[in-house]
């Protein structure tokens, strides 16, 4: 491998190390690095462990079909990746969506994004070396997954949100729990501030460790909590209302350090904006309709689109081009994970390998989801 | 919407056949906007370069098309005058009718006021020899996104650091499997 | 060698077999039971994450579902000193290589659980050019757990159904 060599101040010194795919810091991912002594001198992704091709099994099914696929990569931010290509076979049939279910829309994405920002932060903590925060995560997390399955009907994979509305309406009885559920998990969490983010132990693992600056996260792309975390107040929900989004009343946190912290601690302010909007949503429900009826096969007419919304890892997107038959010509998935893959070797760089997990994690990147 | 041909079968005479809004209320069809934006833009670029096709205007979304020769002095100009840096996505689109591939870059922009914009910058390229220059230099983002289309289309970026597997495994020794004459096995 | 087996009468291989029977009886049963009963309840998952279904782990290792009040721990630790191999979902082209590589290394006695409709047929992917339908000839597995993806509960269900095929595996060797 030419490659290596070319990049290696002192050949002797420097050792490589493969991390992963079976690695208790890693999972299904791999990352090729190369040390000198405790220091990466240098650190290159290696992805693929789990790409299934949903780019060409779109192809193969109509756009009906495609919905249960089409979650699995997220399968943590289910309804958010669902959202766009909705939004995006919506578009090109132009469909007019009923009110309560882009209300119903709304909830669903805005408690996907707890749910994936939960196991984040239960993981980001087991990393830090906080068992605490991993319990509390992992059981709190089940009361948001008992309200989506009481709107849905299934644990994590909803297949709620299609083209053409909602699957189906929310009882009645859910509405009360969730207003319930939201008091409650906003006091639940200042104790998470309390136990983790004030917590020395946690400030001095993670600050100043994984620094991204704003013009990197603009240059490499990033997307997400990560671009958030370093000063580029970018978020597809503010930027082009989709969704009846420009109904509520919430804020775009964002942070300057762009360090792990940052990063983790953007997680929780996005849970709190979350909470709002889910609160608003369920007390200003409209009445009407869920869905419009497409038929099994909807045919779509000929056209390109290139919709997109704001995932919990950060924004995706979809390109479906159409000619007119049942199925897509062309469906490219635009996910945060992969947009945010190429962030992580400039941050490997000069740092210990303690600070691997972390800085890794800190991405937020959910390797089934860059794959696809 | 010119580039949009049917390769396998025509379409349909009535497009939107299948929609009937049983359901809704009926509500008043709505207005269409005049992509005011998209139009400035699109001015912005045809006057900088006459030879770019405008595909296609959205209220937020411009698709234009151009060659591989010109495409990076094409994107030079959309990054630094019109200040779209920020890398979406790339994608590919193998249009096996007309014997073509194409590469669509998907640019963002963090300047205040346009965030909501997206510019899409295609260029066409021969089947059968698709070798077309590596945008890194302009946005560095792309590195991995042109890494994927080159595996999954076949498409050379010429000057790419490293065009190695990033998602296939490493001893893929079949067509790339995103061109339309490549059948997956279970098919 | 012949004449001499023959010369053996049959009494004295009846008495052979008796005693046989009787120290299996006596000292082999309760040695296998014994020691398949001490593993039964301290079964240590490689951290070996396939696919989607590793998310359903994760909730049932959280403080809900709690699996390890049924005897076995959070994915940790070397793979040397592993047990089970759970595997979560979907394998790939590229992983499969990978996967037997992690079940080679790991020590006798091992079990695997193939988790969701990936890893037993392919599930959802079954047309997929780079997916695995079945993980069956990679390596051999003992529990089934179908579901897309298996919710936490019946995962647990397989771990308790191992741990009966455990209780009764018919060697000492634990298989
Ligand atoms: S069975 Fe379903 S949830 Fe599990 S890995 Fe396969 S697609 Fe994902």
């Amino acid at each position: 491998m030419t490659l290596e060599t070319e990049y290696m101040p002192d050949a002797d010194r420097i050792m490589s190390v493969s991390l992963g795919p079976q690695h208790p810091g890693a999972g299904h991912f791999r990352i090729k690095l190369w040390l000198d002594g405790d220091y990466v001198v240098r650190a290159e992704p290696d992805a693929g462990y789990v790409h299934r091709g949903e780019e060409k099994m779109g192809e193969y099914r109509n756009y009906t079909q495609n919905v249960p696929h089409l979650e699995r990569p997220v399968i943590l931010d289910s309804s958010n990746i669902l959202l766009p290509y909705a939004l995006g076979v919506d578009e090109l049939m132009s469909n007019k969506i009923p009110a309560r279910a882009q209300y119903l829309r709304v909830i669903m994405s805005e408690t996907n994004r707890i749910i994936s920002h939960m196991y984040f932060l239960a993981i980001q903590g087991l990393f830090l070396g906080h068992t605490t925060l991993i319990t509390w995560c992992m059981g709190d997390r089940d009361f948001w997954i008992d309200f989506a399955e009481r709107i849905a009907g299934a644990r994590v994979t909803f297949a709620y949100i299609i083209p053409g509305g909602v699957r189906n309406d929310i009882p009645s009885f859910a509405i009360d729990k969730g207003l319930k559920l939201c008091d409650w998990f906003d006091k639940r969490m200042d104790e998470y501030e309390k136990i983790f983010f004030q917590n020395p132990m946690v400030h001095q693992r993670s600050d100043g460790i994984g620094v991204l600056s704003r013009e990197d996260a603009i240059a490499y792309g990033a997307t997400g909590t990560v671009a958030r975390a370093s000063g580029l107040a970018v978020d597809v929900r503010k930027d082009e209302p989709y969704s009846s989004y420009d109904d509520f009343e919430f804020k775009t946190p964002v942070m300057t350090q762009g360090d792990v912290y940052a990063r983790s601690y953007v997680a929780l302010l996005d849970m709190r904006e979350a909470v709002k909007i889910i609160r608003q949503a369920l007390k200003r429900l409209p009445p009407g309709p869920v869905r419009l009826k497409l038929g099994p096969q909807p045919r779509v007419p000929a056209g390109e689109v290139y919709s997109r919304t704001e995932g919990a890892r950060g924004e995706m997107s979809y390109y479906i081009v159409s000619d007119g038959s049942p199925r897509p010509y062309r469906l490219k998935i635009g996910v945060p994970s992969a947009k945010n893959l190429r962030v992580l070797p400039v941050l490997l760089k000069n740092v210990h390998i303690a600070d691997i997990p972390p800085i890794y994690w800190g991405l937020n990147y959910w390797p089934v989801e860059a794959d696809r | 919407m010119s580039n949009v041909q049917a390769p396998t079968s025509p379409p349909p005479s009535k497009p939107t056949s299948v929609a009937p809004q049983v359901a809704t209320t009926p509500q008043a069809p709505p207005a269409k906007l005049e992509p005011v934006r998209a139009k400035a833009f699109a001015a912005q670029i045809t006057s900088a370069f006459p030879d770019v096709k405008v595909d296609w205007m959205k209220e937020r979304r411009l698709k234009v098309s151009t060659t591989p020769a010109r495409i990076e002095e094409v994107g030079i100009f959309v990054r630094g005058t019109l200040g779209f840096d920020h890398i979406s996505t790339v994608s590919g689109v193998d249009w096996i009718a007309r014997n073509e591939l194409e590469v669509v870059y998907f640019l963002g922009s963090s300047t205040p006021g346009q965030e909501d914009f997206i510019v899409a910058l295609s260029e066409h390229v021969a089947r059968d020899n698709p070798v077309v220059p590596t945008m890194v230099d302009v946005w560095k983002g792309v590195e991995y996104h042109e890494r994927e289309t080159h595996e999954m289309f076949g498409i050379n970026f010429q000057g790419h650091p490293n065009q190695s597997h990033l998602f296939l495994p490493e001893d893929w020794n079949d067509l790339p499997p995103l061109r339309k004459d490549y059948v997956s096995p279970g098919r | 060698m012949v004449v001499a087996q023959q010369q053996k009468s049959g009494a004295f291989q009846v008495l052979v077999g008796k005693i046989d029977d009787v120290l299996q009886y006596a000292i082999g049963d309760p040695m296998r039971y014994l020691a398949n009963w001490g593993r039964l309840y301290s079964l240590w998952p490689v951290h070996l994450e396939t696919a989607c279904c590793s998310v359903e782990i994760g909730a049932a290792a959280g403080s809900r579902f709690d699996m390890e009040r049924f005897g076995a721990l959070e994915a940790f630790g070397s793979l040397r000193q592993c047990d089970l191999l759970i595997v979560m979902g979907t394998v790939t082209r590229k992983l499969a290589p990978r996967l037997k590589l992690v079940y080679d290394q790991m020590a006798e006695p091992k079990w695997v659980i193939a988790m969701g409709a990936c890893s037993i047929t392919g599930g959802l992917y079954f047309d997929s050019y780079n997916v695995l339908r079945g993980i069956d000839d990679v390596i051999p597995v003992d529990v089934y757990v179908p579901g897309c993806p298996p919710r936490a509960e019946a995962f647990l269900q397989g771990l308790v159904l191992l741990q009966e095929k455990i209780r009764r595996a018919p060697s000492l060797s634990g298989r």
